[in-house]
C-alpha cells in the first residue's frame, strides 16, 4: 500500500510503485479531472502540483508522490489563488473542448504562485509545455494576466 | 479517502425508454413539429415516451435543454439552447444542458441522422429549435391565461415568467409547466422578427465553462463502471494487417492483468487499469501477416501522385475551352502542390466504454455520429436497436475523427466486449490514436494557368490527386456524383473567380491507408492550392493581390465583402516593420466566407506569424463570442498543420507516434488572431471549420511577398527559407 495526501486528504492505494501518479489518480481514486494526453510529458494535460510545483503526473511514479502534498484540479478551489485562476478562466471564457484545461490551469496556478505578475515572455516560458488542440492559447495568456490582476486586487 | 462517483446513472433516468421519471413538470415536443404533440408527466412518476423531448421545465424553474449535437469545443451546448431560449423568453441563467440519447427525433434536419459535422449545427437547428422554444412559450402563455381566465393576448412572456399586466399577476414557467404540458401543441407558431432578438446576437458565455475549469466535465475517458476492465489493443503496425500468431505468456503474468484475447482488430489486453494493461501489452509477442500495406512509403506515394497529376482525371467542372486557351496565353505558369496525411490529434485520444449484457448494450463515448454508431453497435452485438443505448459524453476534441463513417472505434469496442464478456473501457494510447489511421488524405495537385494581356486569368487547368474519403462509406450515395467525390474537389471546382476557360479534374487512387474528414475536409487542401495560385497570377499581372481578386469577384459579393473587410482591418498596403510582410487569402466553405491577412517574418529561417486578421461572413450570428472562439481555433488548427503537420509512412508503418514527432503549435508560436464579423441578415451558416482553409495560403502568400519564394508543399517548416 502506498500512502498519499491528495487535496489535503489521506489516501491509501494498492498500486505498483512504478505506476504513474496519473493512473493512480484516475483508475484508483477516480479523480478524473487530471487528463491523459500523451503519456510522455509532451502535452501537459496531466499536470498536477507536487508540494506546489507543477509536475507531469503521466511520467511521475506514484512512489515519488508519497509523503508529499498532491493537488489536483479537484482541490484547486481550496486555494485562494486557484480560485482566482478558475475565475479568470471563466471571465475570459477560455475552454473549448476543455480536455487540456485542467492541466493548463494547474500550470498557470503554479506559475502565478512563483511569479504573481508574469509578463508575456514568462507566461510563454511557463506554458510552452501545455498543448491545446482547440487553439485557446491567446485566451489562456489573457486569463493568466487576468488572474494576476484579480489576485493583486485581493491583496 | 472516498473514491469519486462512478458515472451517475440518475442523470439520464428521464431518457431511459419508457422509464419512470421525475415529477410532473415535463414538457416535451415530438418533432417533426407538424402532427407533433406535447406531453407532460403527471404528478406521480409517469411514463415519458417518446423519450425525445428538447425541453424539460422543472418546478424550480430550471429549464433543461436536451442538445442533439455533440459538444466537442465548438460551443453547441451554448448556441443551440440560445435558439430555444430566445423564442421561449427564458431566463438564460436557468438553462441547463443534457446530451441527447439516440433517437430519430434528434436527427440532423439536413442529414437525416444524428450527427455533428459539416459546420452545420446552428444552421440545421436554426428553424427547428426556435420553433421548439416558440411552441413552448405559446403553451405556457395559454396555460397562464386559462389559469387567470383572461385572454392570451393580454398576457406576455418575459424572462421565464408569464405576466398579466392589467392585474399585475405573474407565474413562473416552473409553476405553469404542468398545465402547459397537458395542452395540445400549437399548429403554427410565429417566430420573432430578428430585429426583436434579445439573446441571439449577444455575446453569451459558454454554459460548459464552469465544469471545464474545475475538472468535473465528464469525457469518455472519465467514465468508470463497476467491475469495468481497461482494455488496450495491439493493432497491426501496417494498415490491413492481421494477426498470424501471438504469445501472451509474459503479458498474462503482469499483476492486474485479467486476460489476453484475440479480437478482430488485434490482441486485446484486459486489466484492472491502464498501467497494467499497457505494461502487459508491451510484453506481447505478435507475428503479423502484414499484407499489401507493408510496401507503402511516402516518397514513392508522392512520386506516384505527381505522375498521376500530369494527366487529367475525371472532370468535375469544365467551362469554356481550357485546352485551347492554354495555348494562347500571354503569360502562364504551371505548378505542383503537395500536402501530407494529417492526424486529427484531438487532445483526448479515442476511447469507448461498453457494458454488454445478453439483452442490452450501454455505450459511453464521445462520438459525433450517434445514429451510425448505434446501428453498427446493435449489429455487432446482435441486439435490437432499442436494446442499445449510446451516452454521448463531452468530446475532448473531434475535428471530424469522432464521426467515423465506418464507426471504427465503436465497432471495435463492441466486438471486444463480446469476446471479453465484462464491462470494458477500450483506451487508445496517444500512439494508437496517432498511428490508427483515418487521416486527412495526402494530396497532390497540378495547376496550369495563365493570364491575358490585361492581366486577367484566361485559362485554369487544375488536376487533383488523392484518396476518396467517401467511397465505400454509407455517404457514397449522395456525396459521390458521377464518380467524383464532392469532398475531394470542394473549394476547387467551386472557384469563385471569373475565369472563362477552366477545368477541374480528379484522380482518386486507392490504397490501404484509412482516410477521413479533417476540419474543413477538402477545403483544407484546395484553398491552399487555389489561393496561392491566384496570388501567383496577381503577381504575374503586376497587380495588388487584393485588388486583383476583387476585380474577379464581381459576381461573388460575399467573398469580396470579407476580403475588403480583412484588408481594411489589417491595414493592407501600410508600411510594415522591416522584415515583415502581409499575405492574404479568401475562401468559402460550409456556406460561410472567410478572408485572412497574415503578417509574418522569418526567425532563424522559420516562419513567424505575428498576427492574423480575419473577416467572417457566416450569416446571422447567434453568439458572437462563439464565432470569435471558433475562428481563433480554426486559424490555430490550420496554422499548426500548415507549419508543422505531417503523417508519413515507411514500409507501411506510420513514422510519427506522439506529440514529439507530430508536433502541434505551442504558445510561443501562436499569432495574435483578430476576428471581424460581417453584419448580415442571411440565415446562419457554418463556423466551426471555415476559419481553417484560408490560413495556409495567407501565410504562403506572405512568405512569397517577403522572400520571393513560392511555398507549394506543406508543412512549411520542411522547406528551406533562409
Amino acid at each position: 500500500m502506498i500512502s498519499l495526501t491528495i487535496n489535503g486528504k489521506a489516501a491509501e492505494v494498492d498500486a505498483d510503485p512504478s505506476t504513474p501518479l496519473l493512473w493512480v489518480l484516475r483508475d484508483h481514486l477516480h479523480l478524473t479531472g487530471t487528463k491523459y494526453g500523451c503519456g510522455m510529458a509532451q502535452c501537459g494535460a496531466c499536470t498536477v502540483h507536487l508540494d506546489g510545483q507543477a509536475i507531469r503526473s503521466c511520467v511521475t511514479p506514484v512512489s515519488m508522490a508519497s509523503g508529499k502534498q498532491v493537488t489536483t484540479i479537484e482541490g484547486l478551489a481550496e486555494q485562494a489563488l486557484g480560485q482566482k485562476v478558475q475565475q479568470a478562466w471563466q471571465e475570459v471564457d477560455v475552454p473549448q473542448c476543455g480536455y487540456c484545461q485542467s492541466g493548463q490551469i494547474m500550470a498557470a496556478t503554479a506559475l502565478l504562485q512563483q511569479n504573481p505578475k508574469p509578463d508575456d515572455a514568462q507566461i510563454t516560458a511557463a506554458m510552452e509545455g501545455n498543448l491545446c488542440r482547440c487553439g485557446t492559447y491567446n485566451r489562456i495568456r489573457a486569463a493568466i494576466h487576468k488572474a494576476a490582476e484579480l489576485q493583486g486586487e485581493a491583496k | 479517502m472516498k473514491t469519486v462517483a462512478e458515472h451517475n446513472p440518475n442523470r439520464r433516468n428521464f431518457l431511459k425508454g419508457s422509464a419512470a421519471l421525475v415529477g410532473g413538470l415535463v414538457i416535451g415536443f415530438y418533432l417533426p413539429m407538424k402532427g407533433g404533440r406535447a406531453f407532460a408527466a403527471d404528478a406521480a412518476p409517469a411514463q415519458v415516451f417518446p423519450p425525445n423531448a428538447f425541453i424539460r421545465i422543472a418546478p424550480d424553474d430550471t429549464i433543461t435543454v436536451v442538445v442533439n449535437k455533440s459538444e466537442m469545443g465548438q460551443g453547441v451546448y451554448t448556441s443551440l439552447p440560445m435558439l430555444i431560449a430566445e423564442e421561449l423568453e427564458a431566463d438564460w441563467s436557468r438553462i441547463r444542458v443534457e446530451s441527447a440519447p439516440v433517437g430519430a427525433v434528434y436527427n440532423h434536419t439536413g442529414f437525416g441522422m444524428q450527427i455533428t459535422g459539416g459546420s452545420s449545427s446552428v444552421s440545421s437547428s436554426w428553424e427547428q429549435l426556435r420553433r421548439v422554444g416558440a411552441s413552448a412559450r405559446v403553451l405556457l402563455v395559454r396555460a397562464a391565461a386559462q389559469e387567470w381566465d383572461v385572454p392570451e393576448s393580454a398576457c406576455r412572456a418575459e424572462n421565464g415568467q408569464v405576466i398579466h399586466a392589467a392585474s399585475g399577476k405573474s407565474l413562473s414557467y416552473g409553476k405553469l409547466a404542468d398545465a402547459a404540458g397537458k395542452l395540445p401543441l400549437p399548429e403554427n407558431v410565429a417566430l420573432k422578427d430578428p430585429k426583436d432578438f434579445k439573446l441571439i446576437g449577444q455575446p453569451v458565455k459558454r454554459i460548459d465553462t464552469p465544469e471545464k475549469v474545475n475538472g468535473s466535465a465528464q469525457f469518455g475517458l472519465d467514465v468508470y463502471l463497476p467491475g469495468m476492465l481497461t482494455v488496450l489493443i495491439a493493432r497491426s503496425p501496417v494498415f490491413g494487417g492481421k494477426v498470424k500468431s501471438f504469445n501472451a505468456d509474459e503479458a498474462r503474468k503482469v499483476p492486474g492483468v485479467e486476460g489476453v484475447y484475440q479480437v478482430p482488430t488485434g490482441i486485446a489486453v484486459a486489466a484492472n487499469g491502464f498501467w497494467p494493461a499497457k505494461t502487459a501489452r508491451e510484453m506481447l509477442k505478435i507475428e503479423w501477416d502484414e499484407g499489401a500495406g507493408a510496401t507503402l512509403s511516402t516518397p514513392k506515394m508522392r512520386a506516384d501522385y505527381l505522375e498521376m497529376a500530369k494527366k487529367p482525371g475525371a472532370i468535375a467542372r469544365k467551362d469554356g475551352d481550357p485546352a485551347g486557351a492554354l495555348k494562347q496565353m500571354h503569360k502562364s505558369v504551371s505548378a505542383e502542390y503537395e500536402v501530407p496525411y494529417l492526424a486529427h490529434a484531438m487532445m483526448e485520444p479515442l476511447n469507448v466504454v461498453v457494458d454488454l449484457k445478453p439483452d442490452h448494450c450501454g455505450i459511453w463515448t464521445g462520438t459525433q455520429s450517434q445514429t451510425m454508431d448505434h446501428a453498427s453497435a446493435a449489429k455487432v452485438a446482435g441486439l435490437k436497436p432499442e436494446q442499445v443505448e449510446i451516452h454521448t459524453t463531452y468530446l475532448g476534441g473531434g475535428f471530424g475523427r469522432r464521426a467515423n463513417p465506418m464507426s471504427d472505434f465503436v465497432i471495435e469496442a463492441v466486438q471486444t466486449a463480446k469476446v471479453i464478456g465484462k464491462p470494458i473501457k477500450v483506451v487508445w494510447t496517444r500512439e494508437d490514436d496517432m498511428r490508427g489511421g483515418y487521416y486527412r488524405p495526402m494530396w497532390a495537385d497540378r495547376i496550369e494557368a495563365g493570364i491575358g494581356k490585361d492581366g486577367k486569368p484566361t485559362a485554369w487547368q487544375h488536376t487533383i490527386v488523392g484518396q476518396s474519403i467517401i467511397a465505400g462509406t454509407p455517404f457514397e450515395g449522395f456525396l459521390v456524383k458521377d464518380g467524383i467525390d464532392q469532398t475531394s474537389i470542394e473549394g476547387a471546382a467551386t472557384l469563385p473567380y471569373a475565369i472563362p476557360n477552366l477545368q477541374v479534374d480528379l484522380h482518386s487512387p486507392k490504397n490501404p491507408v484509412p482516410v477521413q474528414w479533417w476540419r474543413s475536409v477538402g477545403h483544407s487542401h484546395t484553398a491552399f492550392v487555389v489561393e496561392t495560385m491566384m496570388d501567383e497570377l496577381a503577381h504575374m499581372a503586376g497587380q495588388d493581390p487584393v485588388q486583383y481578386r476583387l476585380a474577379l469577384l464581381e459576381k461573388a459579393p460575399r467573398h469580396a465583402g470579407v476580403l475588403k473587410l480583412a484588408a481594411e482591418k489589417a491595414g493592407w498596403g501600410k508600411q510594415l516593420p522591416a522584415g515583415h510582410a502581409f499575405g492574404v487569402a479568401v475562401h468559402e466553405s460550409f456556406h460561410s466566407y472567410v478572408a485572412e491577412v497574415a503578417e509574418i517574418s522569418l526567425e532563424d529561417g522559420k516562419i513567424r506569424v505575428h498576427k492574423v486578421t480575419c473577416a467572417v461572413d457566416c450569416g446571422m450570428v447567434v453568439n458572437p463570442d462563439g464565432v470569435r472562439q471558433q475562428v481563433e481555433s480554426a486559424v490555430i488548427y490550420g496554422l499548426s498543420a500548415a507549419l508543422q503537420g505531417a503523417i508519413t509512412l515507411e514500409n507501411g508503418r506510420v513514422v510519427q507516434s506522439n506529440f514529439h514527432d507530430y508536433t502541434a503549435l505551442r504558445l510561443s508560436r501562436v499569432p495574435q488572431v483578430e476576428v471581424h464579423i460581417v453584419q448580415s441578415d442571411a440565415p446562419p451558416t457554418g463556423i466551426g471549420e471555415p476559419g481553417t482553409p484560408p490560413i495556409a495560403p495567407a501565410v504562403a502568400n506572405a512568405v512569397f511577398a517577403l522572400t520571393g519564394k513560392r511555398l507549394r508543399r506543406m508543412p512549411f517548416d520542411a522547406e528551406t527559407l533562409a
